[in-house]
Parts: structure tokens; C-alpha cells; sequence
């Protein structure tokens, strides 16, 4: 696990493909982020961390889009496959790299929270300085939701050999899962509503954002992680008896 | 000890691979020899556990591959009909996460080192593996083959692809590496396991058409006596002759002509020599002999003929698609 960890770390940095995750996510955030802070000029995160999960959609594919689709192309597989490591050492080792390739992310853009607090000291409405809680807050919900993104972005990759196709599916994936509340308005069936709203990522994020340490969406963020990487392994398990 | 017992290989409604049996014992050096599609890279994907069997079972050492994966895979070195080479490393970047990836525990350096000189990559090492040539490339995955040690090394058609010097280096190599492993190697070329092998297994359509010693199948070969004559004269009648002279079970026109003369390929029953009745019989016809060579069978037609007679079996018996 540790081998394909390193080696995958060892792919983004050696090809363009980390760069320019980073350059991207990180421009992006910025972007976001002065226009949801400093253009308004408030010192409430909560907008900026609204709007960021759905910039996911742009800069996670990047990540996730090569991790099976890639090898099974280029028939690398074969050495992963044949190699004393067990299918769930193998995706543990791509999406704690993918994983790690976020959190280095998600380091670099909380410099967005230091200009913050050194140029919004108090907020142009409230008078309040940035609220510590509800950054803290935002970046565990932004780490969690990430993870899950990814999961189910590898998950994709491994229905396919075709990264462009990786990249389509993951989006549209995600976007489900973020829009899927909305969808909400339009049922009337309350059972319906009830699965909707528990399907739904964007809903339990939202909570973090306000500061407030979900407890039950941390064990829906990692059951969503759990989830998808078993049916990975499923998906290359199976793919041996065909 | 690799042991294949009653393999079936399924893909959807075909038999990829249709009930094969055969062991390997150590120290061997099998070729495992089919023409294209006869099920050779599905029983080596199947033998290091890359695909699993429709039925039947695979054991490395005792061990079952589909029972315990990761102690049979540590036995076992790959080099599968594409190298599995990631083109962004250097091949020392490559070699060293082959050894973590296989969790070895020789001393990494000195063992990476040992087998960049086994496989004379050492000139290399420091390169891109996406820029080098196809040799090499080819060479890259036969050390990753290697490192750890394995016990059993998997080739799966090594020399595809490469000029006749590589083809050379890479058969020498080979047989090198038969010193202290037991070797399985797949190819469709037949001067290959010749030359290289101690055992050939052949298959076809999915089934194992023969097994045996190298010298074996060449010893059959010879049994049967062939020549190559040239005669001038009407070639239909000359045929004709020939074939109805005692001890002559074909006689075929080989094709060559050379003004009146064609060359015929005559073959005979082992035990009668059939080179002076056939000598008397032109002379007596007016037909004079240009010349008569013997000719060894070459494996590539026992290998037909093998093939051949188990495709009318499959077809006498309804045959299973």
C-alpha cells in the first residue's frame, strides 16, 4: 500500500498532473474566496465554503481521473495485479495519495484565511472579526466532503479506461449528490424527500459551516469513503472473473 | 512446482482455455507454444493470478493461487505480453517500487544493481523508461520479472517485437536465467523453444495438443525420412510414379522449377529407404535426377500436423465452441 502511496505521489509531481491540480484549485479558491469575503467585504466564511465544494467539481476529476483508468490503459495493472498486494492495499495506496494531494490543497488555500484576518479585521456590517470556529469548522467539512469526492471519483476510474469519460462521469456524479436536495421541492412524496435529503452531501455540510461539529455527517462522510472504495475493490475483483 | 490442474478459462460463451492440465517441476525451462490465440497469455494471466479460472486449479509450490494469493504471487516474477512499465520513471525509480511494491527484503541496492547487470540495463538506469527503445523497454520488464528473487519467472512471448541481436541477447538471457529458476515461457515462434527450452508444451483452440521433451518431439520428427528431389520431366506423371514406389507415403511438388525440372518433396515410411528404387524408377521413365537431398522435418510441421489432427478431433467429436 505504502509502495503505490509513494508511487502515485512520486506520478503527480514527476507529470504535470499535480501541478496543475494545484494551480487550479488553488486559483480557484482564491477566486472564490475574494469574491465571497473580500469583494463583499465581510469576514464570513460561510459563503466561501458554500460556493468551494461545487468548484470541486472542476478541480477533483483532475486528481481522481487517472488512478485506475490510466493503468488499465496502459496495461500496468498487470504488475499491481500479479504483485503480493491485496486489491484493497492497492486502492487504499491510490486514494490516500489522492487524499494527500487534497490536504496539500487544502493547506496551501487556508493562506486565504491569513489575508483575511490581516486586511478583514472587523467586518464591514457586524463590526466582527473573522470567526475561528467557523473556519476550523468549514476546513474539517471541506477535507471530509473531499475525501468522499474522491472515493467516488476512483470509483469512476475504475468503470473506465477512458480518463475523458472518467472525468464526465465523476462530475456528473458529484453534481447528483450536491443538487440532489433540491429536488426536494419538487416531491411531494415525504419518504422520497426523507432519502433525498439523507443522500444529500451539500445538506450535512452546511452545518460545518455554521462552526457546528456534525457528528452524524462524519460517519456519513466516511461511510460515503468505506462505501465506495468497497465497490472499487468489487469492481477490479470482478473484473478478473470475466 | 507449478501445478494446473483441469483449467477452464470462460470468457462469456468461449473457451479461452478448455480443461488444460500440465506441472512444471523446478529447474525447468517450459515453452509453452500455440499459434495466436490459442490460449497462451489466459493460462499465463491465469498462472500468476492476474485473471482468476472459470474452474480447475493453479498451485504454486502447494500453494493455490486463487486460496492465498499473496503468498503464491511472492514466488512468482511476470513479464506479462506488455511490459507493465509506467513511462513517467526512470528505470531505477521503476525497479525500486517493483521491490516495494513485491515487499522484498534483499538489500535493495546491491539487488536492484545485480539485476540491472543480469539484464544489462545498468547503461540505462538513470533514462525515462518512455524513452527508451523497445529492446530495452522489453529488457526493463524482464528485470522487473526478477527483482525479489522469484522463484518461478513468467515470460509471456519475451522476444515479440525485437531486431534478431536483441532476440539473441534476450534468448541468451533466458536460458541464463534457467540456471537458477524455473522458467515458463510462452512464444509462437517455434526455433524459440528449440532453442531455449528443455519441455515444450503445445496448445491449441485451448487444449494441450502435446507435451514433451525438447529432444523428444525432435526425436519424432526424425523417425519420419523426407527428401528433397529434383527431376526433370512431366511433373504430373513424375508424381505419380513416385507415389506408387514401395515405402513412399507422400510426394508432394515442393514448387521450385528449373526449366523442365520441378522439386518434389517425397516422404517414406522410416524403415524402408526408398533412395534407390526411386533412383532406378526415373532412370527407367527416361527422367533423369537433378538431385536428392535429405530433409529434416522441422518442428513447424509437426506442430501443423499436431495442430491439424486435434481440430478434426474437436470437429469429430461436435466439438465444444
Amino acid at each position: 500500500m505504502l509502495s503505490i502511496f509513494k508511487r502515485e505521489m512520486h506520478s503527480y509531481f514527476t507529470t504535470s498532473t499535480g501541478y496543475i491540480f494545484l494551480a487550479i484549485s488553488i486559483a480557484l479558491s482564491a477566486v472564490v474566496f475574494g469574491i465571497t469575503t473580500l469583494m463583499i467585504q465581510t469576514s464570513y466564511t460561510r459563503y466561501y465554503f458554500t460556493v468551494i465544494i461545487f468548484m470541486f467539481l472542476i478541480f477533483l476529476p483532475i486528481l481522481t481521473m487517472k488512478t485506475f483508468s490510466d493503468e488499465k490503459k496502459t496495461k500496468t495493472e498487470q504488475l499491481l495485479y500479479t504483485s503480493p498486494v491485496s486489491m484493497t492495499g492497492i486502492v487504499m495506496g491510490k486514494f490516500l495519495a489522492c487524499s494527500a494531494m487534497f490536504t496539500i490543497y487544502a493547506l496551501l488555500s487556508s493562506i486565504n484565511f491569513f489575508v483575511l484576518s490581516k486586511y478583514a479585521v472587523t467586518d464591514f456590517y457586524t463590526q466582527n472579526p473573522p470567526n475561528v470556529p467557523m473556519i476550523v469548522g468549514g476546513m474539517i467539512a471541506v477535507l471530509l466532503v473531499g475525501m468522499a469526492f474522491i472515493a467516488i471519483g476512483v470509483f469512476v476510474s475504475s468503470l473506465t479506461e477512458n480518463q475523458f469519460a472518467a472525468v464526465i462521469i465523476t462530475i456528473v456524479v458529484l453534481l447528483f449528490f450536491l443538487v440532489i436536495n433540491l429536488f426536494n421541492g419538487m416531491i411531494g412524496w415525504y419518504p422520497i424527500r426523507i432519502i433525498l435529503s439523507w443522500l444529500s452531501i451539500f445538506n450535512r455540510y452546511q452545518n460545518f459551516t455554521y462552526g457546528i461539529f456534525d457528528f452524524g455527517a462524519l460517519v456519513y462522510y466516511l461511510s460515503v469513503m468505506g462505501v465506495f472504495l468497497f465497490l472499487t475493490v468489487r469492481v477490479l475483483d470482478s473484473r478478473r472473473y470475466r | 512446482m507449478v501445478e494446473i490442474n483441469n483449467l477452464v478459462k470462460r470468457y462469456g460463451a468461449k473457451f479461452a482455455v478448455d480443461d488444460i492440465s500440465f506441472s512444471v517441476g523446478d529447474g525447468e525451462i517450459v515453452g509453452f507454444l500455440g499459434p495466436n490465440g490459442a490460449g497462451k497469455s489466459t493460462t499465463m494471466n491465469v498462472l500468476t493470478g492476474y485473471l482468476s479460472a472459470t474452474s480447475g486449479s493453479v498451485l504454486i509450490d502447494g500453494i493455490d493461487i486463487s486460496q492465498n494469493p499473496t503468498q503464491a504471487k511472492k514466488l512468482i516474477g511476470y513479464l506479462p505480453e506488455q511490459p507493465p512499465l509506467y513511462m513517467d520513471m526512470t528505470v531505477l525509480e521503476y525497479l525500486n517500487f517493483v521491490f516495494d511494491l513485491k515487499g522484498c527484503q534483499e538489500n535493495k541496492k546491491l539487488h536492484i544493481e545485480e539485476i540491472c547487470n543480469v539484464t544489462k540495463i545498468a547503461d540505462v538506469k538513470k533514462r525515462l523508461i518512455k524513452n527508451l527503445s523497445k529492446g530495452y523497454k522489453q529488457r526493463v520488464g524482464i528485470a522487473s520479472a526478477l527483482v525479489g528473487n522469484p522463484k518461478f519467472i513468467i515470460l509471456d512471448e519475451p522476444t515479440v517485437g525485437l531486431d534478431p541481436k536483441q532476440i539473441i541477447e534476450i534468448r541468451n538471457l533466458i536460458r541464463n536465467l534457467g540456471k537458477k529458476h524455473t522458467v515458463i515461457l510462452s512464444t509462437h515462434i517455434l526455433p524459440e523453444v528449440q532453442a531455449i527450452c528443455d519441455r515444450i508444451v503445445v496448445i491449441n483452440g485451448g487444449k494441450i495438443v502435446a507435451d514433451g521433451k525438447t529432444a523428444d518431439i525432435n526425436g519424432e520428427i526424425n523417425q519420419c525420412s523426407r527428401y528433397r528431389v529434383k527431376v526433370s520431366g512431366p511433373s504430373k506423371l513424375v508424381c505419380a510414379l513416385i507415389r506408387n514406389l514401395v515405402g513412399v507415403t507422400s510426394c508432394e511438388v515442393y514448387g521450385e522449377r528449373e526449366g523442365d525440372a520441378f522439386t518434389y518433396t517425397v516422404e517414406s515410411t522410416p524403415n524402408i529407404d526408398i533412395r534407390k528404387n526411386l533412383f532406378r524408377a526415373l532412370a527407367d521413365k527416361g527422367w533423369p535426377m537433378l538431385g536428392m537431398e535429405p530433409v529434416g522435418m522441422e518442428l513447424e510441421d509437426v506442430f501443423m500436423r499436431l495442430i491439424n489432427s486435434t481440430n478434426e478431433n474437436i470437429k469429430a467429436k461436435g466439438g465444444r465452441k
